[in-house]
């Protein structure tokens, strides 16, 4: 089933990946759960495993260790599935480029696993939840 | 236990001390060599009954420095433990986790990060390092650039 | 003969929906409580450290306000003071009662945020949505203070980057009081409540003596009876000059520990209030040329406990070494205290009631793990969720009320 007549047909069901994050941009996507921001009038839902999602909101900046379990969901996660970078750690390794204990950038980690496969950045540090549910929006619509 | 201002009782481990350090009213530093810290940090924890913060583990180029910091909440006096590991082949002290279970995870992180042997520590295996990093590699020494 | 009894391990983590962080718990448990924790971090190590010794003295704030995202204001200002103390320097009184302004609407939000994390482990979303909701009104404020709802970057070796414009006050004073009546109702609500008198008291139980031995911080130690705050007991920016109280609860339950948090929030609104009153006139920021060589030791009080810095120069314009002890750093092992002997249904409210801020200890994470989980992550927190049902059915309570505005 392509992107398109999926995200038509049902909700987007998203997986939260912290890959070694501070915390702000996990908290800000908690916080689209909120009254303020409500991202379920959007459809969107926030599933608690892997095998449930449509999409990946991928936070941090992919540490060594996390590099693997990353890697790991994104294998667990049904295909057609699209990675949704979250933060300046997640599109670019951000402020912690060059620190020893990094993998990243998250890009490099999922394309190790699918050179193909389909990735969205969001950049802000954090980026606020509008900035959030506007990308995530945009690029559903340009992946249709 | 109310803490006391620790130059009260400080004659009591003069002599594991190499020197004491004051460089403002509520900043204290007790300069020890490794085979005497124990003493020390069992001296500020358990006697004047300190609480303890964290260990800063430094690679000084000629020794490596550890450093216990402690605080007298009573007095608002920060004071800090300075050890000094002359044996840099062979970088070894006494673990205070034994006496201060808060003290677990640091020694392990140092052990990580700067490759000291924590003697008699009852958990001296790796924490804070995937586990696929190399062995004798430690990223805080100064030969090893980020 | 002697026969071993099968011991299962429950696995909690790598990427738990209760716990934003990945963290890796191997629980061992005999029927339904728990007999032994072990730990594993990494997952959330980046190497922050190694990292400040590569950037200069006034690039490092932006480096270590990002250490952890709700403690963004109290890991700079630890470190600003650490390198203020080397170099002896003080900066204006403005932006010492700035720096307090920031630091208290910091605490605000983020202890709204905890109970609204709690609320949600244990089933009371209505708490979870109405608290993150009267959060926003926070982070609007520090975003028209400072730029940014996180990650403020407001201060500075020498003072602050921005001023509070002073006809931002009145607008604040407004929201305080918002945030006052919100804050009291919710506190009633909770004390009232006999269902979360049943869910909570007991739970999670840590001893003064343990706090002592883990040498805890914050809400966690306060909970327990040890009544330290960094704020009272080493005065730093303009703390010293304020009428406030340290709030301590001996029980060492969760209860007592949502209780010092509600309570606190209340105090930090009245700390806002004062220091906005008394807010002197003037610059905000000395200039700094350079930091001689040195040691300094910086300590603040998080929302989560102590946070402390310590920091060497050699005369350079890069530290030397920069160590980092956030408050989750010793709170969290504490854990180990808290949950051996507790129900699996309680494990996780146990352990959030600690506030672990993984990303502060950089590296609280997940363990290797040597048996396959014998549980889904997902089951304990519909054990959790699933005890707090059967209280209210068994105690048929009046229901929780909340009104919204």
């Amino acid at each position: 089933m392509s992107w398109k007549i999926k995200a038509l047909k049902k909700s987007v069901w998203v997986f939260h990946v912290n890959t070694g994050a501070c915390n702000n941009c996990d908290i800000e996507i908690v916080n689209l759960l909120t009254p303020k921001f409500d991202v379920e009038r959007f459809g969107i839902k926030l599933v608690g495993s892997p095998r449930h999602a449509d999409a990946l909101l991928v936070t941090g900046v992919g540490t060594r260790q996390a590099a693997r379990r990353l890697q790991e969901v994104y294998r667990q996660t049904p295909k057609p599935c699209a990675v949704f970078c979250m933060g300046a750690c997640a599109c670019g390794m951000g402020i912690f480029e060059g620190a020893y204990h990094v993998a990243g950038p998250v890009d490099h980690i999922v394309k190790e696993v699918d050179p193909n496969a389909l990735i969205a950045y969001v950049p802000g540090c954090p980026p606020k939840p509008q900035a959030m549910i506007s990308g995530v929006v945009k690029a559903l619509a340009a992946i249709g | 236990m109310t803490q006391r201002p620790i130059r009260d009782r400080i004659s009591e481990i003069a002599d594991k001390l190499i020197r004491v350090e004051q460089p403002r009213p509520n900043r204290m530093m007790l300069l020890c060599e490794a085979c005497n810290s124990f003493e020390v940090n069992r001296f500020l924890f358990s006697e004047l009954g300190l609480r303890f913060v964290i260990v800063t583990g430094i690679d000084a180029e000629d020794s490596f420095e550890i450093l216990y910091h402690y605080s007298n909440d009573h007095t608002g006096c920060l004071a800090t433990v300075k050890a000094f590991i002359r044996d840099r082949e062979n970088p070894a002290i006494e673990s205070v986790t034994p006496l201060i279970p808060g003290a677990e995870w640091i020694e392990r992180e140092v052990h990580d990060i700067l490759g000291i042997d924590f003697v008699h520590h009852p958990n001296l295996k790796r924490l804070i390092l995937h586990d696929d990093w190399p062995q004798g590699v430690y990223p805080l020494r100064k030969e090893v650039r980020t | 003969m002697k026969q071993t009894l099968k011991k299962p391990i429950l696995a909690v983590g790598p990427f738990h929906p209760l716990q934003e962080e990945m963290e890796f718990y191997q629980l061992t448990i005999e029927g339904e409580k728990v007999v032994d924790i072990d730990v594993r971090l990494s997952y959330n190590h980046r190497g922050i450290e190694k990292l400040s010794e590569t950037l200069q003295f006034d690039q490092v704030p932006f480096l270590v306000s990002r250490v952890c995202g709700i403690c963004s204001a109290s890991h700079p200002l630890a470190y600003i003071q650490a390198v203020e103390e080397i170099a002896g320097i003080t900066p204006p009184d403005r932006a010492m009662y700035v720096r307090v302004i920031i630091n208290e609407l910091e605490r605000i939000h983020s202890h709204l945020l905890w109970v609204g994390l709690g609320g949600h482990f244990i089933g009371y979303d209505t708490v979870f949505m109405w608290a993150w909701k009267y959060r926003e009104p926070v982070l609007d404020l520090l975003e028209e203070i400072t730029g940014n709802r996180n990650n403020y970057g407001n201060v500075k070796v020498g003072g602050c980057r921005e001023d509070i414009p002073d006809e931002l006050i009145p607008k604040i004073n407004v929201e305080l009081d918002g945030i006052e009546k919100k804050t009291e109702m919710l506190t009633k609500a909770v004390l009232d409540d006999p269902v979360l008198h049943a869910r909570l008291k007991g739970v999670g139980v840590l001893s003064k003596a343990n706090a002592v031995a883990y040498a805890v911080t914050g809400p966690t130690a306060r909970g327990s009876g040890l009544g330290i705050d960094v704020r009272r007991d080493d005065p730093y920016a303009a703390y010293g000059d304020l009428d406030w109280k340290v709030i301590v609860q001996p029980e060492g339950d969760v209860f007592a520990k949502a209780v010092v948090r509600l309570l606190e929030t209340l105090e930090s609104v009245k700390i806002i209030r004062e220091a906005l009153k008394k807010l002197p006139k003037g610059p905000v920021a000395v200039e700094v040329r350079e930091i001689p060589p040195g040691e300094g030791c910086g300590h603040a009080e998080a929302p989560r406990g102590e946070t402390f810095h310590y920091v060497r120069s050699d005369g350079g314009n890069r530290p030397v070494r920069h160590k980092i002890r956030a408050p989750s750093y010793v709170n969290v092992p504490s854990f180990k205290a808290s949950c051996i002997g507790q129900d699996i249904a309680d494990v996780t409210l146990t352990l959030a009631a600690v506030d672990p801020c993984y990303s502060c200890t950089e590296r609280l994470a997940v363990v290797d793990s040597r048996r396959h989980p014998i549980a889904d992550h997902e089951m304990l927190l519909r054990l959790s969720r699933e005890k707090t049902a059967r209280l209210i059915k068994e105690m048929d309570p009046p229901p929780f009320k909340l009104e919204d505005c």
